[in-house]
């Protein structure tokens, strides 16, 4: 097993040298093995967005390293770090683009983090991957290739979205509540993708939840978020035997 | 007759210049107000270098080049430097005003007999008014096909892209802050060669030519926008704002016939767009297409 991800002291904070100074994180210190599937926790501004945002590059760690396979990626951006790094984001809509169709997204996102030049897009070369990728999705997206994006439901827009962030495999992916816009039904379908996903392609992936039924179903590892510190840190058999009234007690105060 | 080919020319020039604003405007979905600086800019460049007897067609070149330095300037100023867009625009758009007089050396310098591109020998044969149609039609063919080959590449999807989720552009590794300069340095190149050929066409540029043509380029594509509807391929959609600028162009000589002076063009101007722009509302309101299809359905 190998080390993927890296938190070395990753500390962040806001209003620096203002009465309003805060600090989101304190002292982090993470690392995810090859494989791992963390589902991340915590109660709001307990700081996991702005972990995930640390991670992508979006935001900046006021002190601390992110390493990625021991490549340093703390200056880098988050346009340069998305060669490694794949994210869904918890609005449909931000994960997708409304006035290109579907076979266009997923062209765009066959191509994350590549040099994009004045090189013909070649669609019609990737239709047939396309529709095979799609077809074992639950919703009937393969039907709807040609159809622009902003023409479908929400739950075909995430669906969407994870299958832009998979199709070309990151080294890390990030899902930042993924399925809390969605209606349960949907919601679970999505889940259950994305364990098989996560599972058969052997990704390295981060789940923000808030559900902790999901929390403790999916993934081998649990992490929860308190004030900004790692308060709980559990793999395999000692994640399964949680219970929901062990995991509040490390949201409270 | 000699009116209206002398419309459907002005139509063709104007279409290069909402073709150069659609980039902007519809693509990276934003207004951008540097066109009344580059247009005049265009113009300025391109008659001060055929006054100095430089060649037409290098001056029409450098009219798209100029076009092209004040839509860095934007660009810059709105990605590195944080400028709203909206007042981006307006700083270069102001500054060029200068700039534009001391190329000028005066606020109205005209071309006197000099070489154009429109009265080149060849089509010197044609009758009247037909010298603009070919020039703008050749123009506005040849920017429609590099154009649609252009976003068809792998550049111009990431371009697409940024316009429409710049979040998800970025997080699938696109630098949407080159995206945007690129768009604003296209958009602006097709502006400025627009102010240099509808100068060589007019004989003259003036400082002040830039005012309204935002609302003039901006009807054209609504226009063809409304004309044609919104559900059509990028290239189509091209087509439909050369179209739609002529369509305007023929709105204001019927618009003339009834009276109105030119003086009135600009109030004219604002109120056709300002009808095109609300022509989606009345339609909800009024359920227009709806009434159409029951009609149809039930006779």
């Amino acid at each position: 097993m190998s080390t993927i991800l890296d938190l070395q002291n990753i500390t962040t904070t806001v209003n620096e040298g203002t009465n309003e100074e805060k600090q989101i994180l304190k002292n982090i210190n993470l690392k995810l093995e090859d494989g791992d599937f963390v589902t991340l926790l915590g109660t709001n501004g307990a700081g996991k967005s702005t972990l995930l945002n640390i991670i992508n590059g979006s935001i900046f760690p006021t002190t601390g390293k992110v390493l990625l396979k021991d490549r340093d990626l703390t200056p880098l951006s988050e346009v340069k770090r998305a060669k490694y790094i794949a994210q869904v984001f918890q609005d449909p809509k931000m994960g997708t683009a409304p006035r290109m169709t579907v076979a266009e997204n997923l062209l765009l996102a066959t191509k994350r983090g590549q040099h994009r030049g004045l090189r013909l897009r070649g669609l019609d070369k990737h239709m047939k991957e396309f529709e095979k990728e799609t077809a074992q999705l639950p919703n009937g997206l393969n039907e709807r290739l040609n159809t622009f994006v902003g023409n479908l439901s929400g739950g075909q827009r995430q669906t969407l979205g994870f299958l832009m962030a998979t199709i070309k495999k990151p080294e890390l992916l990030l899902l930042d509540e993924h399925t809390a816009a969605l209606d349960p039904n949907t919601s679970r379908d999505l889940l259950e993708l994305t364990d098989q996903v996560v599972r058969e392609e052997k990704l390295t992936c981060i789940m923000i939840t808030h559900q902790l039924k999901d929390a403790i179903k999916y993934g081998n590892r649990m992490v929860i978020l308190n004030s900004g510190q790692i308060v709980l840190d559990v793999k395999g058999e000692e994640k399964k035997e949680l219970t929901e009234e062990d995991i509040l007690q490390y949201f409270t105060d | 007759m000699s009116l209206i080919t002398s419309t459907i020319g002005q139509g063709l020039l104007w279409g290069v210049l909402a073709l150069g604003l659609f980039l902007t405007f519809r693509i990276l979905n934003f207004p951008d107000m540097t066109v009344e600086g580059t247009f005049p800019f265009g113009a300025a460049i391109c008659v001060s270098a055929l006054v100095h007897g430089v060649d037409p067609v290098l001056a029409t070149i450098l009219s798209f080049l100029g076009g092209m330095l004040t839509g860095l300037v934007t660009g810059l100023l709105y990605t590195k430097g944080k400028i709203p867009v909206l007042l981006a625009g307006i700083l270069t758009m102001t500054g060029v005003y200068s700039v534009n007089l001391r190329i000028l050396g005066k606020a109205n310098v005209g071309l006197l007999n000099k070489a154009t591109l429109l009265n080149e020998k060849f089509l010197q044969k044609l009758p009247t008014n037909f010298p603009t149609i070919v020039v703008g039609l050749f123009f506005a063919v040849l920017i429609i096909l590099l154009l649609a080959v252009f976003l068809n590449t792998d550049l111009g999807q990431s371009f697409i892209a940024t316009g429409d989720n710049e979040k998800m552009a970025r997080s699938l590794g696109i630098n949407t802050d080159s995206m945007k300069i690129l768009g604003l340095m296209l958009s602006n190149g097709l502006i400025g060669l627009a102010g240099g050929l509808i100068a060589q066409n007019g004989g003259y540029a003036d400082v002040n030519m830039g005012i309204g043509t935002m609302v003039t380029s901006l009807a054209a594509i609504i226009i063809g926008e409304v004309v044609y509807g919104k559900n059509l391929t990028l290239t189509a959609r091209l087509i439909a704002i050369i179209i739609g600028s002529i369509i305007y162009r023929l709105i204001l000589l019927l618009v003339l016939q009834l009276g109105f002076s030119t003086n009135d063009f600009r109030l004219i101007s604002a109120i056709i767009l300002a009808i095109c722009m609300m022509l989606p509302l009345f339609e909800k309101k009024f359920h227009v297409r709806k009434l159409l299809k029951k009609g149809v359905q039930k006779p």
